[in-house]
């Protein structure tokens, strides 16, 4: 059994480890690969000590120093469970590897809210992506749609305006993000915007070829032929392997006190994957460092 | 044993694909680099063999991975 389990490596997760080796802890960091959503965010620019930093970039740096101290590292593990056992905490990944610990850090991070209709599952990677940013380019010159109406759908949007023929952004509500971007979007001539209309499907035998909405006031039904869909609805907490363990509020998310402790004994959260209000790289760092030094003093104590 | 031949598919934003080339780049792997925003001869082709929209797509002497999945990628290029 590890002294001190840390599940999710983010820039939560990886903090927390140099914090954990630094004080010497047996401890182990489980997670599917190194980076969490951070590796997503194309310019940093309020992360300190770097004026201009790519979210890839840094978190090449985080990985380096994490590597420089002496630390477990089980990475293309994802624990999909916790449970307790006697002394401590079980993890079990999906490859059926199973991790003991004293204590545990969840900093699992959020992922891409999903659409839950038809055919979503089926055509993700076949023309349904939930990174624009990475994805969106392989649809220059063709008919594309964004589903959301925040902030990263606006982006994604204005980004395809630029080389799609046709956008179409599809909203359940009326925009919601920044007016800057909201301007940006109704000003380009090739943006058709369908708000307070819901998506019921996505279409396509091997690769997508459009998706069938419905205006929410009127019923009325539209299909919108195109090989591109992006979906950008916001993020979910990955919490699902601690649900029925500990308190989660109404988004889903681990609560947690100022010092990172869950309602279990031994049990930490730090990052995004928590009630903890702003979701930055720099917070969930500092996070990611007092929840180590706080299950240290958990250790010791034990 | 006659090198393999390495096809990447990538677009310049993607960071999975800045791993993946960083990786092939590490083990001495060359490879042909297709930024598909750009060529868009490759791109269908790309999606074509591999019937993926998602990148990076990586094929290796006809076998594709898809994404930056170094354990297959380990394998397929028989480094340990």
């Amino acid at each position: 059994m590890y002294e001190l389990m840390i599940i999710g490596g983010g820039p939560a997760g990886m903090t927390a480890a140099v914090y954990a080796a630094r004080k010497r802890l047996d401890a182990v960091l489980i997670s599917k690969d190194l980076g969490g959503q951070a590796m997503w965010t194309g310019r940093v620019e309020n992360y300190m000590g770097y004026q201009y930093i790519e979210g890839f970039e840094l978190m090449s740096k985080f990985e380096d120093q994490v590597k420089q101290f002496q630390l477990e590292q089980k990475i293309g593990s994802q624990a999909m469970s916790l449970r307790r056992v006697d002394g401590g905490f079980e993890a079990v990944a999906d490859n059926n590897e199973r991790y003991q610990g004293k204590a545990a850090i969840i900093a699992t991070g959020k992922r891409p809210r999903s659409l839950n209709v038809p055919g979503e599952e089926r055509l993700k990677g076949k023309g349904l992506t939930y990174c624009a940013i990475c994805d969106g380019p392989v649809f220059a010159g063709q008919k594309v749609a964004v589903i959301g109406g925040g902030n990263s759908a606006l982006e994604a949007a204005d980004d395809m305006s630029r080389i799609a023929e046709q956008v179409y952004i599809v909203s359940v509500t009326p925009f919601t993000g920044d007016k800057i971007l909201v301007e940006k979007v109704r000003g380009a001539s090739n943006v058709t915007a369908f708000l307070e209309h819901e998506v019921l499907s996505i279409s396509g035998e091997t690769l997508a070829d459009g998706i069938e909405i419905r205006d929410m006031k009127t019923r009325k039904q539209k299909r919108l032929d195109v090989s591109g869909i992006f979906v950008e609805i916001g993020l979910m907490p990955n919490s699902d392997l601690v649900k029925g363990l500990t308190a989660l509020n109404e988004l889903g998310e681990i609560v947690v006190n100022c010092r990172n402790e869950t309602d279990v004994p031994g049990l930490f959260a730090a990052g995004d994957v928590t009630n903890v209000q702003e979701k930055q790289i720099v917070i969930s760092a500092g996070e990611g460092a007092k929840a180590a030094l706080q299950a240290h003093k958990y250790i010791q104590r034990l | 044993m006659a090198a393999k031949e390495v096809k990447v598919y990538s677009t310049p934003t993607c960071p999975w694909c800045k791993k993946a080339k960083q990786f092939l780049d590490a083990s001495k792997v060359t490879y042909q680099d297709f930024n598909v925003a750009q060529d868009h001869a490759a791109r269908d082709e790309m999606v074509k063999k591999s019937s993926q929209t998602a990148v990076p797509v990586i094929i290796i002497d006809g076998e594709i991975v898809v994404g930056f999945n170094e354990p297959a990628l380990k394998t397929k290029l028989g480094i340990k």
